[in-house]
This record gives structure tokens, C-alpha cells and sequence, in this order.
């Protein structure tokens, strides 16, 4: 799972190729994904979200694709303190459950969909 | 020369004893009650409609009941649990000098059942396991919190400590950054408590049954998607006596009841 940092952010894609806004948005609403546990956002149709992190109505205002990638790639790269996962990592975890053991959060697609629909997240 | 030696020695206890950093102190210490609605309050406020109490009543009768091949019941040892458990729960889980660790509630009744009764241990979360421990610790409801004080403890309290502050799972975050660093915050909607056992065994509305803590400790496991210990495991064991080593003062409250 190879990714190039530049500055603070990841310029490229992880797949090579732009995610989808509109999937991206699915995703972030599903509880699986974990986003919307912590964090809230502009989903009026949502009912369940968290206060833990930041509102994510502006996020595409306060960042960059380039830095969103990073951000969910690595967030502990920033704080290592941080209470968000780190996406897209799969080695130095602590007893990972049989089912999720050797896999990131999030699969390359899914993180570019997701930073797609965040990007158009703007005040 | 003395006395100032005296007093340096306590200076130090005093510093020894004091809490982590990020730890709640006592007067902040707040039961999962009080982070709850009105409603769930009232369910378990009235014993007529709490009911965790229906698991009491079976324990009770479970109590009197002789069992084994040595044909006993628990209160022809222990006489009326009014007086002989009354305070008993909130000193668990305790040292056993045979096993030489602590052993909770649950395995003290099964190790009863074993060396007295001869009769055979009950399975983990069962019906029968789960009424006698209720009934059990609610002699102690309203007795303050007391655990972890025998000295035997100290390393396996250090433990507990230790994996409660530990990040694990795909999620890689630990109990402490939820129910020490964000409690009264909300993860998906819900108040994150303050993770003070004070009412075990509880009735869990999600549930819809009463359970152990070692079941709600194995799906807190689950949702940071970490390999949750099996149940009696020395791990959990060494969890729940810090977690009660931290919650103390508090009174118990079994049976709890919690959204």
C-alpha cells in the first residue's frame, strides 16, 4: 500500500484514478465506515452523529484533497495522540479481531471516495 | 531527625498514591446513572419495575436451593446473604490465596460450587449464574465501592490499569481515550460514560436480558474490532479489578439498569 507524502499532504490518488463525490457521501454515512461516529455534519436526514471531532460541514474549506488523503491515511502522523483511526494501515496494531486482522479501515477506493465528497464539503 | 524522615515517608505515600495523569479524581467520579434519560432513572429506581429484580428473586431461591453431590446450598454455609453478603460484591474481584490472583464473583461462586457443593460450575452469562450473582451483589446496593484495597492486588490492579490505558484493534484506541478523555461527549448520538462499575450484573435495554461485565468489556472490544479475551480470562479479570479499584467510593447499584 505504497503512497507518497508531499508537504502535508498525499497529492495522488490512491488508485490512480478520482473517487465519486456521491458514494463517497454513502460512506460516510455508514456506520461501518466509522466517520460519522465521531464526527457530525451537514445530513439533515441523520439522526445518530457524534460530537467527538470536528464538524466536517467545512472541511473542503479547510482542506485540500491533497491534505484530506493524508488526514484519513495517517491523522496520528499530525498528533500521535489522536483519538481517529488511521484508515489505511494495516501493521503495528494491537490485537486486531480474526475478521479485520492484515486489512486497513478502508480500502484505497473507499478513501478516495470519501475525500472526493469532502472536498465539496464548503461554506 | 526522625519526625522528618517520618514526614518525608508519608510525603512520598501521599505522591505514590496519587492518581495518572488524566485519571478522574473521586469527588468527579460519576455512575453511568447519571448520564442516563429520566425514564431508564425510574426503571431502576422502582424495584417493581426494574427488571434486574426478577433475577434477584431467582438468585435468592437459587440460594436456599441445595445442589451437588454434597448436597448443599449456599446457605447452609452462608446463612441469610442479608448480613453474611452484604458488602461482599463491592470488594471484588478478590485475592484467592489457592489461585493465587484474584477471582470475580462469578468465579468465586463456581469455585463454591466446585469445593463445597461438588456440584458442577454454571457456564459463563447463564440464567443461574447471572440470578446468584445479582442476588449476591445487590446485599451490597448503596455500599461503597471498596475493591483493589488488599495489598496482595497491587500488581494485577497495575495490570488492569495498564490494559485500560493500552490501544488495540483495527481501531487502535484504547478504553481510556472514550470513558477518561471524552465521557459526556457522544459517539454516534449516545452519552459515553465515565465506565464506573457500580451496577454489575445489569439489566441492558439493548440487551433485553440481564449481563456480566466481562460481556459488556468483550463488545466494547468488538466495536474497536480488537480480539476480545475469552470470558474469565486473566486479562479481564485484572481489567474489572482496576476498573472497580477506580470506581471507588461510588455505591453499588446491582441491579443497574442502562440504555
Amino acid at each position: 500500500m505504497p503512497y507518497r507524502i508531499v508537504g502535508d499532504g498525499i497529492p495522488e490518488s490512491l488508485t490512480g484514478s478520482p473517487g465519486d463525490a456521491a458514494r463517497g457521501r454513502a460512506l460516510v454515512l455508514a456506520r461501518s465506515t466509522t466517520c460519522i461516529l465521531c464526527h457530525s455534519g451537514p445530513f439533515p436526514e441523520t439522526r445518530f452523529q457524534g460530537d467527538l471531532a470536528p464538524d466536517l460541514r467545512d472541511a473542503g474549506n479547510r482542506w485540500s484533497a491533497s491534505q484530506l488523503r493524508l488526514r484519513l491515511v495517517d491523522a496520528s502522523r499530525f498528533n500521535p495522540q489522536t483519538i481517529m483511526p488511521s484508515y489505511y494501515r494495516n501493521d503495528d496494531l494491537v490485537r486486531v479481531g480474526r475478521n479485520f486482522a492484515g486489512k486497513p479501515i478502508l480500502a484505497a477506493a473507499e478513501i478516495e471516495d470519501i475525500v472526493a465528497f469532502l472536498a465539496t464539503l464548503r461554506d | 531527625m526522625k519526625f522528618r524522615r517520618a514526614i518525608a515517608a508519608a510525603a512520598f505515600a501521599v505522591a505514590s498514591s496519587a492518581l495518572l495523569a488524566g485519571e478522574i479524581p473521586p469527588g468527579a467520579r460519576r455512575s453511568g446513572y447519571s448520564f442516563m434519560g429520566p425514564e431508564t432513572r425510574a426503571m431502576q429506581d422502582d424495584d417493581t419495575s426494574n427488571p434486574g429484580m426478577l433475577f434477584v428473586l431467582d438468585g435468592q431461591a437459587l440460594w436456599m436451593k441445595k445442589s451437588g453431590s454434597a448436597d448443599k446450598a449456599c446457605a447452609d454455609c452462608h446463612g441469610d446473604a442479608r448480613s453474611s453478603m452484604k458488602g461482599v460484591a463491592a470488594r471484588y474481584p478478590a485475592f484467592d490465596r489457592t489461585q493465587g490472583r484474584p477471582v470475580t464473583l462469578d468465579q468465586r461462586i463456581n469455585l463454591c460450587r466446585a469445593g463445597h457443593q461438588q456440584a458442577t460450575p454454571l457456564p459463563y452469562e447463564s440464567h443461574d449464574l447471572l440470578a446468584l450473582s445479582a442476588f449476591v451483589a445487590h446485599q451490597s446496593r448503596e455500599v461503597p465501592i471498596t475493591a483493589g484495597d488488599d495489598p496482595q492486588l497491587k500488581p494485577f490492579v497495575e495490570q488492569g490499569r495498564d490494559f485500560f490505558n493500552q490501544r488495540e484493534g483495527q481501531l487502535n484506541l484504547s478504553c481510556a481515550n472514550c470513558h477518561e478523555d471524552n465521557f459526556d461527549k457522544r459517539l454516534a448520538g449516545a452519552p459515553i460514560t465515565q465506565g464506573q462499575l457500580t451496577g454489575y450484573p445489569l439489566y441492558r435495554l439493548e440487551w433485553q436480558t440481564l449481563g456480566s461485565l466481562e460481556r459488556r468489556l468483550r463488545s466494547c472490544m468488538t466495536g474497536v474490532r480488537a480480539q476480545a479475551y475469552d470470558y474469565g480470562a486473566p486479562e479481564l479479570v485484572a481489567l474489572e479489578l482496576y476498573l472497580m479499584s477506580r470506581a471507588r467510593g461510588l455505591p453499588m447499584e446491582t441491579p443497574a439498569v442502562r440504555p
